[in-house]
């Protein structure tokens, strides 16, 4: 791990010494995202959840450890691979799964899907499908709460890719003068879609090292590892809080199943299977399992328990999304504008 | 001839391009080894090496930029833009440079061998981002050509045309045609026209205008049409700039009725200028109102993907209120 800014020390809340209990919900919250990409991988087939979609299968450590380190007044913006980071910050599992089926109870009411999720009532003030666009608005979103003086802070979630467009550099650059509590978290999974990252950014330099020379206070950690994920995150919390620095972690990663989809790809040929399989060694998850059980924290009767509830709470779901109506077509035209703005309407065919 | 769909039509008019000019090269995000999001650029870079054809890092505006720079030197670049929505954080490099060298150079110099190819269109659940056509925005932007075929046979021809021309071109494909659209293309090097319409169908009636995907909307709607004893005639623009008021005129003098479909919003759209166009030339002849079908005032829905699309019933509706006004 790396620590840029020497003024700052590492945080007095260890993970090692939190209570079972919180070391418990930590399972469950990556359990959780898990099992929600599963089932929506499982059902995507069917045709009835027609967007676009980018799972986290692989990537649960990240977001489910900063869920439990943020409060509700903490905003958060993300990127087109959003369920997990909107799980993590309270969203609401029925909204999110209604929002990808384009249904009117969707957080969005069926207008953007799986890329678009935005849902103020959690902080979640918007994930988006061109890559980087949300950088700057997560800058901004600091400013303001900076200007209030209340001690809340934005994540930015962003990807190995989002960090070479140019408005990363903008937005770093300004967090930087201005100071803000911002913690950018790159979730650093090697890949922008098909493109590895040797192809896209010089071999041996790290993402981190760019934020610190920005002047970031930067660090790097294993993102499939809760406890060294819990260590930075909370350091960079802390430091972001206390209105030190902007800050930046650069977890390491790997996504499971293809960038866009319910599928595996690993054999047509941009990544290998040898690959895939030394990263699912590493299974986030199953990593935490092992130190949980030998830490008897964790026992198979509580795992199947806690996998009983997420199973009901998620089939429970679906069956939410499924069943709600689509949005009538009268309100193809809402809300563009504030109401009582004239607009041209052109015809709307019956739905 | 060969059957193929749009994107090997596609593809094998970048190989053919490639193999002519040594100049030409193929860059972007994802289109190197691996051929890009939908196999568009297949097998060039195992052809022609890494040196003519590569990934980039995810950076629009980079790309059109490093595009800018490469052809302002002679270099041939077909930059591609993966989706026609991400092209916007490019938009400053292609309205603010690439339109423009030729003059602000005094004619020094330009970037006219520049080609940006990229997807535009909905009708695939892609929801805000993957689904807009933004073609009325750069043709607000004297300097730059935009292009957008129909079907293979004009994707290739108009493809090769864009490549050659000594003018940046924006050459937009319907990518909701992508494998969709099939049809017999012929195996060697021919240009299309660019900057010329296309009469597909002729007809004495109503005269259909339209481009790229709702090309085929409009054709069902004029089957629907003709039904009813309504003769339609179809035309494809092709070129959206420079556009071929010619041949529409000489259309609507003969139809007396013009309707125009495009995806894209309704304010502002390109029908607007098509249409303020034929009434300045034609208004004598017009028998009606000159009549658009296009996309709703709304952000690209995923939820009201149909009731903004225009489709056929809509276009038919339409033919239908515009003959009997
Ligand atoms: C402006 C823009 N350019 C390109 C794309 C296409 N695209 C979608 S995701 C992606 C890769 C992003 O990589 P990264 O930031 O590492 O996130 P990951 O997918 O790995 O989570 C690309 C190129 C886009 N959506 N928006
Ligand atoms: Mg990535």
């Amino acid at each position: 791990m790396k620590n840029s800014s020497p003024e700052t020390q590492e945080s007095a809340v260890t993970f090692e010494n939190m209570n079972g209990a919180y070391k418990l919900s930590v399972l469950k919250s990556m359990l959780r995202i898990r099992m929600v990409e599963e089932e929506i991988a499982k059902r995507y087939p069917q045709g009835k959840m027609r967007c676009p979609t980018h799972l986290s299968v692989g990537q649960e450590c990240v977001p489910a450890v900063i869920g439990t380190l943020l409060s509700e007044s903490d905003l958060a913006v993300s990127t087109h691979r959003a369920h997990a980071h909107y799980l993590a910050k309270g969203g609401d599992l029925k909204a999110m799964l209604a929002e990808i089926y384009g249904k009117q109870s969707g957080c969005c009411k069926g207008r953007g899907g799986s890329m678009h999720l935005i849902d103020e009532k959690v902080g979640f003030k918007g994930s988006t499908a061109i890559v980087g666009n949300t950088i700057p608005i997560g800058v901004g979103l600091a400013l303001s709460q900076k200007l209030r003086g209340k001690n809340d802070i934005t994540v930015v979630f962003l990807g190995d890719g989002a960090i070479e467009e140019g408005v990363f550099y903008e937005a770093a650059n300004f967090a930087v003068v201005k100071k803000l509590p911002v913690l950018f978290v790159c979730e650093n999974n090697l890949y922008s879609v098909y493109s590895p990252l040797k192809v896209r950014q010089p071999q041996g330099r790290k993402i981190c090292d760019i934020a610190s020379t920005i002047g970031l206070h930067s660090q790097e950690g294993d993102g499939n590892i809760v406890a060294e994920t819990h260590r930075v995150l909370t350091t960079a919390i802390d430091v972001c809080r206390q209105g030190q620095s902007a800050t930046f972690v650069e977890l390491h990663t790997y996504r499971w199943r293809e960038h866009c989809g319910p599928h595996y790809d690993n054999d047509i040929g941009y990544r290998s299977e040898a690959e895939f399989l030394a990263w699912k060694e590493r299974d986030p998850i199953e990593l935490y399992k092992t130190q949980l059980y030998k830490a008897k924290i964790l026992d198979a009767e509580k795992l199947q328990v806690m996998i009983r509830q997420l199973e009901t709470e998620i089939q429970d779901a679906f069956q939410f999304a499924e069943t709600s109506p689509y949005p009538p077509s009268e309100q193809a035209y809402s809300p563009v504008f504030a109401q009582g703005v004239n607009i041209n309407i052109a015809e709307v065919a019956n739905g | 001839m060969a059957k193929m769909n749009i994107l090997q039509a596609v593809n094998n008019a970048l190989h053919i391009a490639m193999e002519d000019n040594e100049k030409v090269m193929v860059f972007g995000e994802d289109v190197g080894h691996f051929g890009g999001v939908f196999r568009a650029t297949s097998n060039l870079q195992e052809k022609f090496g890494r040196d003519r054809v590569f990934n980039t890092p995810l950076v629009e505006q980079g790309i059109i930029g490093f595009a800018n720079g490469l052809a302002s030197q002679g270099s041939v670049p077909v930059a591609e833009i993966q989706f026609g929505d991400y092209i916007f954080p490019a938009f400053d490099q292609i309205v603010n440079e690439t339109a423009k060298f030729r003059y602000r150079s005094g004619g020094q110099f330009s970037v006219g061998s520049l080609t940006i190819r990229t997807p535009y269109g909905g009708g695939i659940a892609g929801g805000h981002y993957h689904s807009q056509s933004p073609e009325a925005f750069f043709a607000h932007c004297p300097g730059i050509k935009i292009v957008i075929p129909r079907n293979p046979y004009q994707a290739k021809g108009l493809l090769l045309a864009s490549i050659r021309d000594d003018n940046p071109v924006l050459f937009m494909e319907p990518k909701r045609l992508y494998r969709a659209s099939v049809g017999e293309v012929p195996e060697e090097d021919y240009q299309l026209p660019l900057g010329k319409a296309e009469v597909v169908k002729e007809g004495s009636d109503i005269t259909l205008l339209a481009w790229g995907a709702q090309m085929e909307i409009i054709e069902k709607a004029a089957e629907m049409a003709e039904k009813d004893g309504v003769s339609s005639e179809i035309i494809d623009l092709r070129s959206i700039q420079p556009w071929d008021a010619d041949t529409i005129c000489q259309s609507v003098e003969k139809t007396g009725r013009l309707l125009i479909n495009h995806e894209a919003p309704l304010t502002g759209g390109f029908a607007a200028e098509v249409a303020a166009t034929v009434q300045e030339r034609c208004f004598l002849n017009l028998e009606s109102p000159i009549a658009r079908v296009c996309g709703l005032d709304t952000p690209y829905p995923l939820a009201h993907e149909k009731e903004y699309m225009p489709d056929h019933l809509k276009t038919y509706e339409a033919i239908m209120r515009t003959m009997h006004f």
